[in-house]
């Protein structure tokens, strides 16, 4: 077992020294100066201009830059944002909380929703709750987010008034940050109504983000349980007798879980990814609406270190995913 | 916690709410995040709404809803014979803000004024290079160059030596890069080693004190119970929610869970007009979008040419779709609700024929160029690619095949500067401190060739007018010169004019005394809430 850890730590680190050159590399690679996008339409002249790169470093050969950028991350340091003059780690921070507290709520509902209904499919295969399931799940599935979003904004904010439109919680509530999490600070503020508050204003941009992971998990457990349903024991349960809720639940689940926990743990990407757009058109002010706007502004600092930051988790993810998956199946780490 | 405790903290949440409830407040469903809080630091609309229009306040200031310079901390200046000194004498009892991080001692005197300066001209000054930033506005209109020196005369007068005349000065110190800091702030942040805070929590004398922000999410106002306008401002409490999708601001604004919104979709303004408790302001935007040919490739640097091109397009279709209305066909090279707008100048007439019987009179036969169409939306262009889809099919109708090129827009920017560029560059312009010059100066001066000037025009009759019109001190002068200058513009045609776009401010009926400002702001100073 402790090999079998140690040598996929091992491989994290090429794999961490990869993301930061493409994510060097990338930002450079598309058009785009940092120092005009900053002066607009307005410019600059040519001897500003000059003493600008000189001050960001941009004079200098990329190798060097991307010794500096690798020494820095190295110290920890991830450096500064060209636009508001302070460290990416100190945004990072700030405003990875909301990320965090939006994705849980997005993933928790994907999976209570995802698994039963991918097992109910697989029970009644072929039948008309099957294809209606996955018909809408392939929708879901293919959805642009960003569409979806307005539309639910749309229904339910703008014609029903059932939801706020955007944002964390009301703003007549103010409290200061206490952990960042808008559910948890709300209730600490002690003022009345402001949980409550946090709690309609998660709901419509946790469906939304919720929307992909859920079709992906509905597929996956229904095409596991399948797999599993056709196997050889759950036959015999059958035969023997048992009560199709325990053969389903119990026998079959357990062993379609194991593909399902790897699909759960690569959502954590697709969730990321997702919510780059939920957040920006929600307004919620986490690291993918703060990746855009940096995209935007050619901010490379934010962009390189948010890509890295993100990648970081991601591969943590996937790394706890794998051991895992070692514990529950020793099959694996035979390998 | 004991019961006690928690009673009494209960009921002072409580009355807190209530009493919130009682006050005035605002919500502003802003378009972005700011840069930072340091007007003098950056370029953009959002950043001087947030800091510079909302916190601070500056030696004059452009009256609300027009481009005049009013009094504003100065309560007059004079100017000096030549020309080259501008003496402000200041209000007496200014009051900077008082705010969780800063108690003010003293008001406001001749030093504050100084530190405001010589903080962006002098690199040796400690907040020179306090957050890493540079000072682009000051820099941009030539300050360091302009400014000789600060003279401190006595605690409320503070003379402005500069080493030419210039008359869009006074303009210049109604922007937002001159907004007045507070010394004794500065010292305290110094003292603290922190000199970076000053672009995080401002503190100024402007009409709302800074309480908090969260980033990408709310930035928090309060009055300031100090400032100097009577009565002003109105409401106790100012809120920036934070709301990047137009359609998102939209449905808040419906919702009522915002008050006032910026830049709607043009295409939801019909709609927005017909809605119950929502009023759609409007205003002239003080902008332009223009087609700039590149004056020094041939057949461009034959006026008659570029004419020709002109009278090919039929700019009110283009403002129709394009603008879908909200727009006006331009024949000058700066706005109409600027003063000295020639109104007598006539565009060329929307004439097909006759522009291709030109074109062959100059000999220009299976012309073919490029025409380059910005990547994003701008006030003075919400859709390039389709403007210049419709010029491609008019230049096709007189025998000129145009292809369309387009890149990322800082490339964009810096491509289009280039003298030996082929084609012509759809563009725009939105004035910053409302004086002819900051148009016709700096878009089209011998000096911007390879810089703003696209169109690569120095033509030395416009040239003169420009020049001596900017050492002019009446503006009643100055304006006969911009006019004159207009003509030869008009004559020589560097760009094909198409359009001033007009600014939509939707908000609810309960917003009161709101005045949409041509220079793009977003100021809440006398505005309040009737419920």
């Amino acid at each position: 077992m402790l090999r079998f850890f140690l040598t996929r730590l091992l491989t994290f680190v090429p794999t961490f020294v990869g993301v930061t050159l493409i994510s060097f590399a990338f930002i450079r690679v598309l058009p785009g100066d940092p120092i005009i996008v900053m002066a607009g339409e307005r410019g600059l002249s040519e001897a500003r201009y000059q003493e600008l790169r000189e001050q960001f470093g941009f004079d200098q050969p990329l190798f060097v830059q991307f010794w500096d950028y690798l020494t820095g991350i190295l110290h920890g340091d991830l450096g500064m944002s060209y636009v508001t003059k302070k460290p990416v780690w100190d945004e990072f921070f700030a405003l990875f909380p909301a990320t965090v507290e939006l994705s849980l709520c997005a993933i928790v509902i994907a999976i209570c929703l995802g698994l039963p209904a991918g097992v109910i499919a697989a029970v009644n295969r072929g039948k008309f709750f099957d294809r209606a399931l996955m018909s809408t799940a392939l929708v879901g599935y293919s959805m642009p987010i960003f569409w979806w979003a307005l539309l639910l904004i749309i229904v339910f904010s703008g014609t029903l008034g059932w939801t706020p439109v955007s944002g964390r919680i009301d703003l007549l509530y103010y409290f200061p940050d206490a952990t960042g999490f808008m559910l948890i600070d709300s209730l600490l503020s002690g003022q009345k109504g402001a949980f409550a508050s946090a709690v309609e204003h998660l709901i419509l941009p946790s469906i939304v983000l919720a929307t992909i992971p859920l079709a992906v998990i509905a597929r996956q457990t229904r095409s596991a349980m399948l797999e599993v349903l056709g196997e050889d024991y759950i036959r015999t349960a059958r035969a023997k007798g048992l009560a199709p809720v325990r053969v389903n639940g119990l026998h079959a689940l357990r062993n379609a879980l194991i593909p399902v926990v790897t699909v759960i743990g690569l959502s954590v990407g697709v969730l990321l990814a997702g919510a780059i757009l939920t957040e920006t058109i929600f307004s919620w002010p986490g690291i993918g609406k703060w990746m855009v706007d940096s995209i935007y502004r050619r901010d490379y600092p934010v962009v390189q270190g948010g890509l890295l930051l993100i990648a970081g988790m991601v591969m943590i993810v996937n790394l706890i995913v794998d051991l895992l998956y070692g514990v529950i199946n020793p099959k694996i780490r035979k390998r | 916690m004991t019961l006690h405790t928690f009673l009494t903290t209960s009921a002072l949440a409580l009355s807190l709410a209530s009493a919130a409830a009682a006050q005035q407040t605002l919500v502003y469903c802003s378009e972005g995040s700011p840069e930072g809080f340091d007007p003098a630091l950056y370029t953009s609309g959002t950043t001087f709404d947030a800091a510079g229009q909302a916190v601070y306040a500056r030696l004059v200031e452009f009256k609300t809803g027009t481009t005049e310079v009013i009094p504003g901390l100065a309560e007059s200046y004079d100017i000096s014979e030549d020309g080259k000194t501008y003496t402000f004498h200041l209000r007496p009892g200014i009051k900077f803000q008082t705010t969780d991080f800063f108690t003010p001692t003293r008001d406001m005197t001749a030093d504050d004024v100084i530190f405001s300066f010589m903080r962006q001209l002098d690199p040796e000054n400690p907040f020179h290079n306090a957050s890493g930033g540079t000072f682009e506005y000051f820099n941009a209109m030539s300050m360091p160059e302009l400014i000789d020196s600060i003279e401190k005369v006595d605690d409320l007068t503070v003379a402005f030596h500069l080493t030419r005349p210039e008359a869009p000065f006074i303009a210049n110190m109604a922007m937002d890069f001159a907004s007045i800091m507070s010394t004794e702030y500065a010292d305290q942040l110094l003292e603290q080693g922190r000199p970076d805070l000053l672009n995080q929590q401002p503190l100024g004398a402007g009409p709302f004190a800074f309480v908090a922000y969260q980033k990408d999410a709310v930035i928090r106002y309060r009055k300031h119970d100090g400032f100097y306008r009577e009565g002003l401002p109105k409401l106790d409490n100012l809120i920036f929610a934070i709301t990047p999708d137009a359609s998102v601001r939209y449905q808040k604004l419906k919702a009522g869970e915002c008050h006032v919104m910026p830049f709607p979709n043009p295409a939801d303004i019909a709609e927005m007009k017909s809605q119950d408790g929502i009023t759609v302001k409007e205003q002239e935007g003080l902008n332009v979008g223009y087609l700039a040919f590149n004056t020094q490739q041939p057949p461009f640097d034959n006026p008659k040419v570029r004419k020709a091109l002109n009278m090919a397009m039929d700019k009110q279709a283009i403002i129709d779709v394009v603008f879908q209305g909200a727009g006006e066909v331009a024949k000058n090279p700066i706005p109409p609700t600027m003063w000295s707008y020639n109104d007598a100048v006539e565009d060329d007439p929307y004439d097909p024929e006759a522009a291709k019987a030109m074109l062959e009179a100059e000999g220009v036969s299976d012309l073919s160029m490029k025409l380059w169409a910005m990547p994003v939306q701008r006030p003075y262009n919400p859709n390039a690619r389709r403007m210049a889809e419709m010029m491609q099919a008019d230049f096709e109708k007189v025998g000129v095949k145009a292809e369309i090129v387009s890149y990322e827009w800082g490339e964009y920017l810096d491509r289009s500067k280039e003298v030996d560029r082929d084609g012509a560059v759809l563009l725009g312009w939105t004035g910053d401190n409302g004086d002819p010059d900051n148009f016709l100066g700096t878009l089209l001066s011998c000096d911007g060739v390879g810089g703003a000037n696209r169109s690569q025009w120095c033509y030395e009759p416009f040239e003169k007018l420009i020049q001596e019109a900017k050492t002019k001190p009446t503006q009643a002068e100055r304006a006969k010169l911009y006019e004159e200058a207009q003509v030869i513009f008009k004559e020589q045609a560097p760009w094909a004019t198409i359009a001033h776009s007009k600014v939509f401010m939707p908000m609810r009926d309960e917003v009161e005394g709101y005045k949409v400002h041509p220079l793009g702001l977003h100021i809440f100073t006398e505005v309040s809430l009737d419920k």
